[in-house]
């Protein structure tokens, strides 16, 4: 069963955090990534950028809106993504709850739905 | 055997075996809904068959294998329309196994699971105790919405929302190992409280009315879980809170409970008759306690519902006794305000510091409680109906009787038990015009 791991916390710059804490998330991020993958659980994990960098496409009324800016602007945002495959919930909450995020943000646990191989769609099961 | 005789053993069957049943006809794939249909097709199997065919030696293993063949049956249809993989009917074992050839022994009890995943942390709290009430013991969402006074569908649509995200969201029926215990307990034996509180405030003795024991099957539940969590002393302690405190349920209301009767009277604890506590519960109920107090890790303070139960026998022990020991009842509230600072307990405490060090210094305690705390917390003291009662006795207690009056008033404003009502408003009328 998939499940991905969507990780928000407030988002801050290498300037307000200073290179040394900069450099332990990265750090921390690291050894889970390599912690995930050996237990042989890790489909894929992407650390996203900013959401100063986002951009938000709206179909309203029919025409396209292309807007600067992420689709929720609140505090918190999707910092992160990890997808996992582990046979249920509580296989789950566990690798969420060592996510180095989860220090200084929410770590949301959604188990997927469908998926994809070769561009079919797949149930999760 | 009569059509009659067969009901009453499936009822009984039902009645006993049913969390059972569901949590091993469910456990394998979550499915709880699904497992609930097979279950009731094999009920209705056996009220066709048994009259004439006469009630099968094991009647919990024929319902078992029947509901496994039906739940059998249905995936292999799904099977068929989806082609969905068949592999969670293959971990239920082969298929033509024989009917009557599982031994009741050979039957595992699954419940303990059962109840771990209605009360786990993904599930609402406010669910799992309907939850429960429903899967282990097969009470209907009908019943359960009564005894939550919201309509029906509406609880039937919470408990669909709860069995889907279990079987979708892969909630596993497993008991949690050592290291997640302590996180996970506490929610599964607040649930099964809740139970028991809940048919306190609804219908609490001598209501009448409510079609189900609650405070029975709260026993009930508390007693299973302790006897298959036979290591962890809060459940023993749950086991004892609830069993003492249905001992004393003829006596509360100084009548026997008559089920549609009269508005119940309310009789507080000192006027209440202990000839008519059951003495073979609390019997039970004091040996349960010294279960849970030998089942206490060394070194670690007894828990929140143990400290509640051994309050509950210090009540009872008035039936032994003669006396209320209100020495040790003030030991035991301020070790409870300490693990479980809540307001019922803080109240209660500052009640009794009132029997043993006077009404001036129970007044003291009480006015002190939400002193520093943030505006929500005064403002739940403020509506906390026991505050006002209890704050209104000791009032009186200190003469201050225009101003108990007053307060007694307040606290009946508040009482949602017409008995307590009336109880607090002939208080009031005691101590004169306010």
């Amino acid at each position: 069963m998939r499940y991905t791991l969507l990780l928000h916390y407030p988002e801050m710059d290498a300037a307000t955090l200073g290179e040394e804490v900069l450099a332990a998330g990265q750090q921390a991020f690291a050894s889970y990534a390599a912690t995930l993958h050996q237990a042989g659980v890790l489909l894929a994990a992407e650390v996203l950028q900013p959401s100063a960098n986002t951009t938000t496409l709206t179909m309203a009324g029919g025409a396209l809106h292309v807007q600067d800016g992420p689709f929720a602007d609140t505090k918190e945002q999707l910092g992160g993504t990890f997808v996992i495959d582990v046979p249920d919930l509580d296989a789950a909450i566990e690798w969420g709850r060592q996510a180095p995020s989860i220090e200084w943000g929410a770590v949301e646990v959604r188990p997927g739905g469908v998926f994809t191989v070769d561009g079919a769609w797949v149930p999760n099961t | 055997m009569s059509g009659g005789e067969a009901w009453g053993v499936a009822g009984r069957t039902a009645r006993a075996s049913h969390g059972r049943l569901l949590a091993l006809l469910a456990a394998p794939t979550g499915d709880l809904a699904g497992s609930e249909d097979a279950l009731s097709a094999a009920y209705e199997q056996a009220l066709a068959s048994w009259p004439a065919g006469g009630v099968p030696r094991n009647p919990e293993a024929w319902l078992l294998t029947v509901a496994r063949n039906r739940q059998r049956d249905s995936w292999k249809s799904a099977y068929r329309r989806s082609l969905a993989p068949l592999e969670a009917a293959d971990r239920l074992g082969a298929p033509d196994e024989r009917l009557e050839e599982v031994e009741v022994d050979a039957i595992g009890d699954r419940r303990l699971e059962l109840l771990f995943v209605c009360a786990h942390p993904a599930i609402d709290p406010a669910v799992r105790t309907p939850l429960m009430l429903q899967t282990v013991l097969g009470l209907d969402a009908a019943r359960i919405a009564a005894v939550f006074n919201v309509p029906a569908s509406a609880m039937a649509q919470r408990l669909v929302r709860a069995k889907r995200r279990i079987k979708e969201a892969r909630i596993p029926f497993v008991v949690p190992g050592r290291q997640a215990m302590p996180e996970r307990l506490p929610a599964v034996l607040e649930a099964v409280y809740g139970c028991y509180a809940m048919a306190w405030d609804q219908d609490g003795p001598g209501m009448g009315g409510a079609e189900v024991d609650l405070r029975g099957e709260a026993q009930y539940l508390a007693r299973t879980l302790a006897r298959l969590l036979a290591g962890e002393s809060e459940a023993w302690g749950l086991a004892a809170l609830i069993t003492l405190s249905v001992a004393r349920d003829r006596g509360r209301t100084g009548s026997e409970r008559v089920p549609a009767g009269p508005v119940p009277a309310y009789l507080p604890l000192d006027e209440q008759d202990p000839g008519m506590w059951d003495a073979r519960m609390m019997a039970e109920g004091d040996a349960l306690l010294r279960r849970a107090a030998s089942t206490v890790t060394p070194g670690s303070a007894p828990g929140r519902f143990q400290l509640e139960a051994a309050i509950q026998a210090v009540h009872c022990a008035r039936a032994r006794t003669g006396a209320t020991d209100w020495y040790a009842l003030r030991t035991l509230y301020t070790a409870l305000v300490a693990v479980a600072p809540g307001l019922g307990a803080r109240v209660a405490l500052a009640a009794v510091i009132g029997r043993v060090d006077g009404p001036a210094a129970g007044l003291s305690a009480i006015e002190r409680i939400g002193d520093g705390a943030p505006w929500e917390v005064r403002s739940a003291v403020e509506r906390f109906q026991p505050y006002h009662a209890a704050r209104a006795e000791l009032l009186a207690g200190a003469g201050r009787r225009a101003e108990a009056s007053a307060e007694f008033a307040a606290a009946a404003d508040m009482a949602s038990r017409p008995g307590v009502r009336d109880y607090l408003l002939r208080r009031a009328a005691d101590m004169g015009p306010a």
